[in-house]
């Protein structure tokens, strides 16, 4: 579909009716401004000086790398070690926010309840809150003399800080939240009309999710997935909170980056610059695929 | 709020200008014949900002010095910033307007010497050793760095890029003792509030801190602290804008007196 063809847009509108309206107008709106040419002055001067802004600091640690020591730096097994610990915990994290995330997500844009604003508000609390507050709060709740934390250690033997599982945790409770914002605001953009058709044709709720709201929100869920993971593979505060530092087990690439600042910038630069390597790619590959697919 | 409790201090101050002179006088006399003999002589007329940047470890006994300070030179005003000596050197090095640096380590001296940003040869005021820090009550008998060995144990170490951390290697290596901790901690204060949480059994912190904590933690001696000294170097400032003031409080850290507050917070003479 081409962009100067609103009369075509229109067309596919009515034909398939509902769901696809408000996509289709919104497409056509976006492109009357493109089409009569560049952007106005006084935004684009602010919204060049906004990307170099963000930028810069990026560049600066390219300029700055010990680009000459690199190889030895990069070497080490302690930073694969670190980095192959960020990927898995990442990953690990990220899945967990999948299996009670999503769930999360539909119960929050589909079920009315009383108190749904404040589920809300608590759900995203994660969000806003310093990742040391959270750390903290984990430690409170899951630590070795935390409230649940206590029994667990009593019943099973099972300490979560200082663990690799603490840091998936840690990592999960700061992530999670970014999953579930994006998947309900996928979901309430979802028109809730398939899943009734499927229901009246005799499909269960939970297959009606599985079977048409799930394939429906996939875009959705991919993206809020990849920022999450995102965020996981960032975390830092949390992480040295909740789960300690200790090389091959909890120490993840920010915290070996903090660490090696004290003592050795150079080592530092060259971690964050793999750090920062590998979430271009990640965010870079998959952006294009999802993030515009939703 | 430090801003306002001073204000109010100071108007304090004023009110009881002729009291507050009298104590001034009489209590500068001594620590300032000590070493400051050009401060000395103006010690009378010392007034404005010292700003003074000190290592974590320090707050308790510099926030008690700041107030002798402010005392002993009314007209004075003692602004202290504490945090990690790793970023103190960085931001004194950075052009942040400070006074005077006192350090917990001479490493992190040396990136502020080394910069040129000292005024003079710094000087060692205090030293601290390392204690281990236990649960009250001491649940798991630990009586020795070697105790710490036992795998039943969940012992936190500082890490080894700070400075509580490479003198805890210092004193296993001293001792042949191979310790697997469950933690490297960032910084001291961590170490520590794993064990004030309960998280871990252990750790091994400095004596000051351990005191600090009170009856949160207790404390168990070991002789291999002696092999892992750590030495505090403090310094004026070459771009201090009120040298004499920040003389006169190097000078203070120095004295006796300054000496005693140190002492009462755990550290040791140098």
């Amino acid at each position: 579909m081409t962009s100067s063809s609103p009369g075509r847009a229109d067309a596919t509108d009515t034909l398939t009716g509902g769901p696809r309206r408000g996509r289709v107008r919104f497409r056509s709106d976006r492109t009357g401004p493109r089409g009569r040419g560049g952007a106005p002055l006084p935004l684009l001067l602010p919204a060049l000086i906004g990307l170099a802004f963000l930028v810069l600091p990026l560049v600066a640690l390219l300029i700055r790398a010990p680009w000459r020591s690199m190889p030895d730096l990069l070497t080490s097994s302690e930073v694969w070690e670190a980095l192959r610990l960020s990927l898995v915990c990442a990953t690990a994290a990220t899945a967990v926010s999948l299996v009670i995330g999503v769930p999360l997500a539909w119960l929050l844009a589909r079920v009315e309840f009383p108190g749904r604003g404040l589920v809300r508000a608590l759900v995203t609390l994660p969000l806003v809150l310093p990742p040391v507050v959270g750390g903290v709060a984990l430690l409170m709740a899951l630590g070795r003399n935390g409230v649940v934390g206590r029994w667990l250690d009593d019943w099973f033997g099972l300490t979560l800080p200082f663990t690799t599982a603490g840091v998936v945790v840690a990592e999960a409770f700061v992530a999670m939240p970014f999953l579930v914002i994006s998947v309900e605001g996928t979901l309430r953009a979802a028109d809730p009309r398939y899943e009734e058709a499927a229901t009246t044709l005799g499909a269960s709720r939970f297959t009606a999710f599985r079977r048409v709201t799930l394939p429906l929100i996939a875009p959705g869920i991919a993206a809020g997935a990849v920022l999450a993971w995102a965020r996981a593979l960032g975390e830092f505060g949390a992480t040295i909170t909740f789960a300690g530092n200790f090389p091959g087990r909890t120490q993840t690439m920010p915290l070996a980056v903090y660490l090696a600042l004290q003592n050795d910038p150079e080592a530092a630069i060259a971690l964050s610059l793999v750090l920062l390597a590998v979430s271009i790619a990640v965010l870079a590959g998959l952006r294009d695929r999802w993030m515009t697919a939703s | 709020m430090t801003r306002s409790v001073r204000r109010t201090r100071r108007m304090m101050k004023v009110t009881g200008a002729g009291a507050a002179a009298l104590l001034g006088l009489s209590a500068c006399s001594p620590s300032g014949s000590e070493s400051a003999t050009d401060s000395g002589s103006a010690s009378g007329g010392l007034s404005g900002q010292v700003t003074v940047f000190a290592a974590a470890s320090l707050k308790e006994s510099f926030t008690k010095l700041g107030k002798v300070f402010e005392k002993e030179h009314p007209g004075t005003e003692v602004t202290l910033s504490f945090g990690g000596s790793d970023a103190l050197a960085a931001g004194i090095t950075g052009g942040a307007p400070a006074d005077v640096f006192a350090s917990a380590s001479p490493r992190t001296m040396k990136v502020v010497t080394d910069a040129g940003a000292a005024s003079g040869t710094p000087v060692t005021f205090v030293r601290n050793r390392l204690e281990i820090a236990t649960l009250p009550g001491n649940p798991g008998k630990i009586a020795s760095l070697k105790d710490l060995t036992d795998s039943g144990l969940k012992v936190v170490l500082c890490d080894r890029t700070v400075p509580c951390g490479a003198a805890a290697q210092k004193a296993l290596d001293a001792s042949g003792l191979k310790l697997t901790p469950v933690s490297y901690e960032e910084d001291v204060k961590s170490a520590l509030n794993k064990v004030v949480l309960k998280e871990a059994d252990a750790a091994v912190v400095y004596r000051t801190d351990v005191q600090a904590a009170g009856d949160k933690v207790a404390g168990v001696e070991f002789p291999e602290s002696a092999d892992a000294v750590n030495d505090y170097p403090i310094t004026v400032l070459k771009e201090s804008q009120n040298a004499g003031a920040a003389k006169a409080f190097v000078s203070l850290v120095r004295s006796a007196e300054g000496r005693q507050v140190l002492a009462e917070s755990g550290f040791l003479k140098p």
